[in-house]
């Protein structure tokens, strides 16, 4: 009997070691996995290799994980905004290096990676800073870089629903690089707000087939969709003690 | 040489007239920042499918205040809502459509446009900033026209269409056409062409503030 549905997310996450590569699902804080950053953040590992669009936020999630000094190196497309203050500082010590790569290009290279690819040619980036010392190509006249698969140990992300079987469904905004990060990496762990029997989600409607997903785990945070990293943080600890079935 | 008195467009008025040329049915990603503001001057009886590069197509205007979805966010990370008809898709699917060659026009901002369409958008080179790139580079590669939204001069009076960038490129010979608060200018194979040009400006006090030949297509229109 197959049941990918977890209840604890220390005993999930316990199997990333030191020097992971990890794709966090995510753009800003939409369908950023809050509760599963908080809980990579306790489990202490690091050295770790982290692709996400972006490279943290406030002090809370991602930017958090940046500031314990656990991240070796982030990929990502844009690091900068008006509150990366965590990244802009490590980023100016010397503390993190900074793979930047142009926001189709990361999707494209972590959908190869899922594919079973072994490069893409793609126009993004042709003539720029982010092609030199690469490869290209003119096909059919038009110019193409070459570029690689982005391949990871694991992939964390946010969904908004999943069965034991794995098959998640996403909501609004928050879906954008789960549904590609799952199909990548070895091992995908989804967040969920709920966890649903079989046959509840409709084979049509299903967006990430449970083949690409590992484990399932459902969070409680403290208010729908919306919850504070505070209060995720305390709903975490609690979450981990009072596992419903 | 006779300077004429002139007033430049504000921002919202380069916006209303960029949004002129945004024909019913078209598939437009604007760009975060002045690009937005055209969304304003879209008329409601134009279907125009707007697209973010973070997974919405046929999104709408902000929500009233008390409905803000933290999931329901656009490129620039403000709140949205979704039109009848709007659709959500993840990020490959989204820089398909992008990369693909399906979206009809994009609108982006610059630091720099050269006389041969290069666009520079995404640094400015400076050796201590953090360099950030985001989707405008496969925006200017993948959309079927590139309009570009900018003023004329930066804030201390340089050119910004010049003969040739100084800044890093985004995208090579991509953009179509160039709103300023000035001009309209077409690019093309025989050069920059000025099609529209603010009430009193001359053609050579518009020659004057740009790094780059002119060609005056104004009678042409």
């Amino acid at each position: 009997m197959i049941n990918k549905a977890d209840k604890n997310i220390t005993d999930v996450l316990s199997q990333i070691k030191d020097g992971a590569t990890i794709m966090i699902g995510g753009f800003g804080t939409a369908g950023q996995p809050a509760e599963l950053i908080d809980g990579l953040i306790n489990l202490g590992v690091k050295d770790l290799v982290i692709i996400n669009n972006n490279a943290g936020n406030g002090d809370h999630g991602l930017a958090k994980l940046l500031k314990t000094g656990a991240v070796r190196k982030i990929i990502c497309s844009f690091p900068r905004q008006s509150d990366s203050w965590v990244f802009d500082e490590l980023y100016h010590a010397g503390k993190i290096e900074l793979e930047l790569v142009p926001q189709g290009n990361l999707a494209c290279r972590i959908q190869a990676a899922g594919m079973g690819l072994g490069a893409v040619y793609t126009p993004t980036g042709f003539g720029t800073l982010l092609a030199e010392g690469k490869e290209t190509r003119e096909i059919d006249g038009k110019d193409y870089v070459l570029e690689y698969p982005i391949k990871a140990d694991f992939a964390l992300i946010k969904a908004s629903r999943g069965d034991r079987w794995g098959n998640l469904v996403y909501r609004k905004s928050a879906r954008n690089f789960g549904p590609i990060m799952a199909m990548a990496a070895d091992i995908t762990i989804a967040q969920v707000s709920e966890t649903v029997e079989l046959g509840a989600l409709d084979p049509e409607h299903v967006i990430t087939p449970g083949i690409f997903v590992q484990h399932v785990v459902q969070i409680q945070p403290a208010s729908p969709e919306s919850a504070s990293p505070e209060s995720a943080s305390a709903e975490l600890s609690n979450t981990a003690t009072t596992a419903t079935a | 040489m006779n300077h004429t008195s002139y007033t430049v467009l504000t921002r919202d008025q380069i916006a209303e007239r960029a949004a002129q040329d945004i024909p019913d049915g078209a598939y437009v990603n604007l760009g975060i920042g002045l690009p937005t503001k055209i969304a304003q001057y879209l008329p409601d009886d134009k279907d125009v499918f707007l697209h973010s590069e973070n997974g919405l197509l046929a999104f709408g205007p902000p929500p009233a205040k008390g409905e803000e979805d933290p999931e329901l966010i656009n490129a620039g990370k403000e709140y949205v809502t979704m039109l009848d008809g709007g659709s959500f898709f993840h990020h490959g699917d989204s820089f398909a459509m992008m990369r693909g060659g399906h979206i009809d026009i994009c609108v982006l901002g610059a630091f720099q446009v050269a006389a041969n369409g290069d666009l520079a958008n995404w640094s400015t080179g400076a050796p201590d900033a953090i360099p950030a790139v985001g989707g405008a580079m496969d925006l200017a590669v993948g959309a079927k026209k590139v309009f570009v939204m900018t003023n004329h001069t930066t804030k201390t009076g340089d050119p910004k269409i010049v003969s040739k960038l100084t800044y890093p490129v985004t995208g090579k010979n991509c953009v179509d056409r160039i709103y300023t608060d000035l001009c309209v200018i077409d690019v093309t194979d025989k050069g920059l062409a000025v099609t529209e040009m603010v009430d009193g400006l001359s053609f050579d006090d518009l020659q004057a503030l740009t790094g780059a030949t002119l060609i005056d297509a104004t009678n042409s229109k």
